[in-house]
């Protein structure tokens, strides 16, 4: 077992973990931050994703011990001080962005990753972004419309071009 | 000006706090005090006689509780079936047995030979690992027709075959062949409707636990529908009664059909918890997922279009093989049948339509019914054979459905249901209005500018929906009755709790069905609540799946919220000292017609808990009432879609470019949630027409099992918004349901694969490959390459 110390949505926190502890099981097991989901077992589905010191990461394919002594970010920490959602939160509730919600909390921290590097993507770069996050139920239509409407551009104007 | 509450308005969804900020309550989130884990040892041959599972090794292993085989589940009931269907010598299908886990044969790859029951999942698939299983292989079969050969190696020993039934169905088969001889030019076409695999995000997930005290059990499960599996798993499997089973279906992350089905792991964990006096929890993993849950479509059909001189269809005559997989699941038998048969006259008055149905037993996982099922897989082929058939005749795809349509109603199919309402040639109208149809040609050239072939499709639906009248499919082979129940619990300080039998995954009941009370009584949507997802909370519920939630468990919270407004009316007219035939109620006010004498809502409810002031020799206290809701007939959306695609000819690839659906759902209650359940089935077809492939080799191991093989459709396989329009606009109301809907959750998925590949032949044509008249699904880059150039 390995001490790990780590910053999870601004708090100090450690634990004890095996060398083979991935930091999705971390999050969802020693420190029950259960909004970071596993969809799957070959890192392609997307639903683990995390920031780890302002990156994008899938959960699942990195050991707790690696993320010793970093900043991660998981979607519990995504709304604003205050409790109320974040503009990109807002935007998925607003345009129905999500169903069942079990890609949800993946979906919000690409998106919030993307919007970082590029605060005014296109809607292919949008698509393309989103290459590695699956959603089975919203064929994606409205996520894009989304992360467009999140990042300030004027969505129905984008769909009229 | 849109409404901005009530019947028709598309509020926030109020689940989607929770879900994105971490908040939802999913079946893996559930862990229950001392639990125990289970890892299932599935057997990695297709087919295999078992001489022995040797777990000697394994039972000393660190952290092991105990190891069961099949041994352990003698004497206890199998996985059952809930449809008989009896086949056209009226003899009822065959119907093996499925043990919970393997005895004597495994007959798939994932087929569970025994199951390790850890202090730590770690531990039980390390002990798993020690178990050393003597299984014998044996000739795997996967391809129906193999399957269906005399010499074909049996899935099932003590079966005389692999044919589990042999179905027919519609008109009789003198009438038919008539129809053929006399017709002017028969179209004829064999096709595959690829296996699917449904994929919801969430994998399925079981809790079981057991309280000693009272002899209780629990199971956490990821289920469409609690109390099916309460009935099916308590009655049939393991013999507990429903008072002494609680089935609790929290957030489920989607379900698409594939979380309806009674499964092995649900009655291990609930059987096990009790063994080992420990709550046992498993977590499938994506890769178990592909090798345990049910399957989807996977039809192998012949369908042959007879039309006379004046291109009037004359009979539609239909030749499939389906695909059961190895065992049967939980609605199998009705898929291929009942909810693919009857919808084999789709949008068209032909007057014959015969339907066979060969049902097949094969060394694969079980196939049962994924978003539409048997209705996708109808309306491809009816939809695809009209197609080439317009194009074998030389005329307008278009022309030929709408001279072909349906316009009278209620129309009597010749495939037994009966049509209350619709409107095709609006729904046509409406999406050749949306797709620019003129601009096609110029579009057209643009696209052969660049080196690129540009098709269009179109394609007409009918689904039937709102599952289903109980007497109806009681004679049909099943073995429930598929009402829906609802109870409205008015509160003293007039909040309200609706528990509702529907199970919201992913749909947004807990939106949408407070905007029909909320519109009913005239109070604010924000007090009231809905229930659902544990048979402890609410009467009962067939739970949610064929597009039924509004328009059965929607028409019984209707009935409820009526029953309510009733004796409400009683109470208020105490109050007000007038006749309660005199009292109206409207904005949450109870008034006396034609005075200005009123009392409110919260006054009402409040007299009805303290009733002080009561008529209590007329009516009980309290306010709260039931309804159970047996829909009259199946609900019939419709619509037309029609997409644009280009190919490129050299490298077979096809790009969506343009979608446009235009459905008739009847009422919409939500529009923003209506538009979003098409778009995730217009994913869904887009998926199964270009990319999705759940693939066997011919020994039977599974070569699609996990998202690396599988293709699922990314954000970049859909059309870009400017060129995507789902639209709901044409509205013929349902005639039997209190709230006029007819259902939304699967005309996507149906309407979309025939659109798309009806689009693709259009493409090759027009670049001159005239020989292609199909090409099965996936419509994958190497068989249009492939297609082009003749191999």
């Amino acid at each position: 077992m390995t001490k790990v110390t780590m910053t999870v949505n601004g708090k100090a926190v450690s634990g004890e973990v095996k060398g083979n502890t991935l930091l999705t099981e971390f999050l969802r097991e020693d420190l029950r931050l259960t909004g970071t989901h596993v969809g799957c077992d070959t890192s392609q589905c997307g639903a683990c994703v995390v920031h780890v010191n302002g990156e994008a990461v899938k959960s699942c394919t990195m050991f707790a011990a690696e993320a010793d002594g970093a900043e991660v970010k998981t979607v519990e920490g995504m709304a604003n001080a205050d409790g109320s959602l974040s503009v990109i939160q807002q935007a998925f509730q607003e345009y129905h962005g999500l169903q069942c919600g079990f890609c949800t909390p993946g979906m919000v921290m690409s998106a919030a990753a993307l919007l970082k590097d590029n605060p005014k993507p296109s809607e292919a770069e949008v698509r393309d972004y989103l290459e590695g996050n699956i959603c089975r139920c919203t064929g994606y239509h409205n996520i894009v419309r989304a992360i467009m409407a999140a990042s300030g551009q004027d969505v129905p104007a984008v769909a009229a071009e | 000006m849109p409404k901005d509450h009530g019947i028709g308005a598309s509020p926030k969804r109020r689940e989607d706090v929770r879900f994105l900020t971490g908040a939802g309550n999913y079946t893996d989130d559930i862990n229950v005090h001392g639990q125990a884990y289970v890892h299932f040892l599935r057997s990695d041959l297709a087919h295999g006689k078992i001489n022995n599972v040797d777990t000697s090794a394994a039972e000393g292993m660190p952290g092991v509780v105990r190891i069961f085989t099949g041994a352990d589940f003698e004497g206890v009931g199998g996985l059952p079936c809930g449809w008989q269907v009896t086949d056209k010598h009226g003899e009822v299908m065959k119907e093996p047995a499925h043990p919970v886990l393997a005895q004597g044969k495994v007959r798939h790859v994932g087929d569970p030979v025994a199951a390790v029951v850890a202090d730590s999942l770690e531990q039980a698939r390390t002990a798993a690992e020690a178990i050393v299983l003597d299984i014998e292989e044996l000739p795997a079969v996967v391809d129906m027709g193999k399957a269906l050969q005399s010499d074909s190696t049996k899935v099932h020993d003590d079966l005389s075959d692999n044919l589990c039934y042999d179905w027919q169905f519609g008109t009789d088969t003198e009438t038919t062949d008539a129809a053929f001889k006399g017709a002017a030019h028969v179209t004829t076409l064999e096709l595959v409707n690829n296996r699917l695999v449904a994929n919801p995000m969430e994998p399925r997930v079981a809790v079981g636990d057991y309280s000693r005290a009272n002899d209780e059990h629990t199971l956490y499960t990821t289920s469409q529908n609690p109390h099916v599996i309460r009935l099916l798993m308590g009655a049939f499997v393991l013999g507990i009664p429903e008072h002494k089973l609680r089935v609790v279906a929290p957030d489920v992350g989607g379900g698409f059909g594939t979380k309806i089905f009674h499964y092995a792991e649900e009655a291990f964990c609930t059987f096990a918890a009790k063994a080992c006096n420990r709550p046992v929890k498993w977590t499938s993993t994506r890769s178990e997922a592909f090798m345990s849950d049910a399957h989807g479509r996977d039809h192998v059909t012949k369908i042959e279009l007879a039309l006379d001189k004046d291109n009037n269809f004359l009979a539609v005559r239909t030749d499939t093989m389906a695909n059961m997989g190895a065992y049967l699941s939980t609605f199998s038998s009705s898929v291929p049948t009942w909810l693919h048969g009857t919808l084999m006259a789709g949008n068209y008055k032909t007057p014959a339509v015969q339907v066979n149905v060969k049902a097949v037993f094969t060394n694969t996982v079980p196939v049962d019914a994924y978003r539409g099922a048997g209705r996708p897989e109808a309306t491809f082929q009816l939809e695809r054979v009209i197609d080439m058939a317009a194009r074998e005749l030389g005329v307008d795809p278009i022309a030929l459905r709408r001279q072909n349509f349906i316009t009278q109603f209620p129309y009597a199919t010749p495939v037994a249901v009966e049509y209350d309402t619709g409107d095709y040639e609006a729904t046509m109208a409406k999406m050749e209005e949306l797709m620019d149809l003129g601009g096609f040609a110029a579009r057209r050239k643009a696209s052969e500018a660049n080196g690129k072939l540009r098709g269009l499709g179109i394609n007409c639906f009918i689904e039937a929906c709102g599952i289903a009248p109980s007497n109806l499919v009681g004679q049909l082979g099943a073995r429930a009755g598929l009402y829906d129940a609802a109870t409205v619990r008015v509160n003293a300080t007039g909040s309200i709790s609706v528990m509702v039998g529907a199970h919201s995954h992913g749909q947004g009941h807990e939106t949408v069905f407070p905007q029909v009370v909320a519109e009913m009584l005239g109070i604010d949507e924000g007090m009231i609540d809905i229930v659902h997802g544990d048979t402890s909370k609410i009467p009962f519920g067939m739970g949610t799946y064929g597009s039924r939630s509004l328009a059965v468990c929607g028409s019984a919270m209707v009935r409820a919220t009526e029953k309510i407004i009733n004796k409400a009316k009683k109470i208020a007219g105490h109050l007000l000292e007038a006749s309660d035939s005199d009292i109206e109620l409207k904005d949450g006010q109870f008034t006396v017609a034609g005075t200005d004498k009123s009392v409110a809502w919260g006054d009402v409810t409040l007299a009805a808990y303290v009733p002080h002031n009561y008529p209590l020799e007329d009516i009980e206290p309290g306010l709260e009432e039931t309804a159970f809701y047996d829909p009259a007939n199946f609900t019939y959306p419709a619509g037309a879609y029609a997409c644009e695609v280009e190919v490129d000819p050299d490298t077979g690839k096809v790009t969506i470019e343009k979608f446009v659906s235009a459905d008739d759902f009847g009422n919409v209650v939500n529009p923003m949630i209506v538009e979003g359940q098409v778009h995730g089935g217009i994913a869904q077809g887009i998926g199964q027409a270009l990319l999705e492939n759940c693939a066997y080799d011919e020994n039977g191991q599974l070569l699609s099992a996990s998202y690396m093989d599988y293709a699922m459709p990314r954000a970049d396989d859909i059309p870009h918004m400017a060129s995507y329009v789902v639209d709901h606009s044409c509205q013929t109301p349902c005639t039997h349901n209190p709230l006029g809907v007819k259902g939304c959750g699967e005309a996507g998925a149906i309407g979309s694969p025939p659109t798309v590949v009806n689009a693709v032949i259009d493409a090759l044509h027009s670049g001159g490959h005239t020989h292609v008249n199909h090409i099965d699904m996936p419509v994958s880059p190497s068989r249009v390459w492939a297609a082009i150039n003749g191999q």
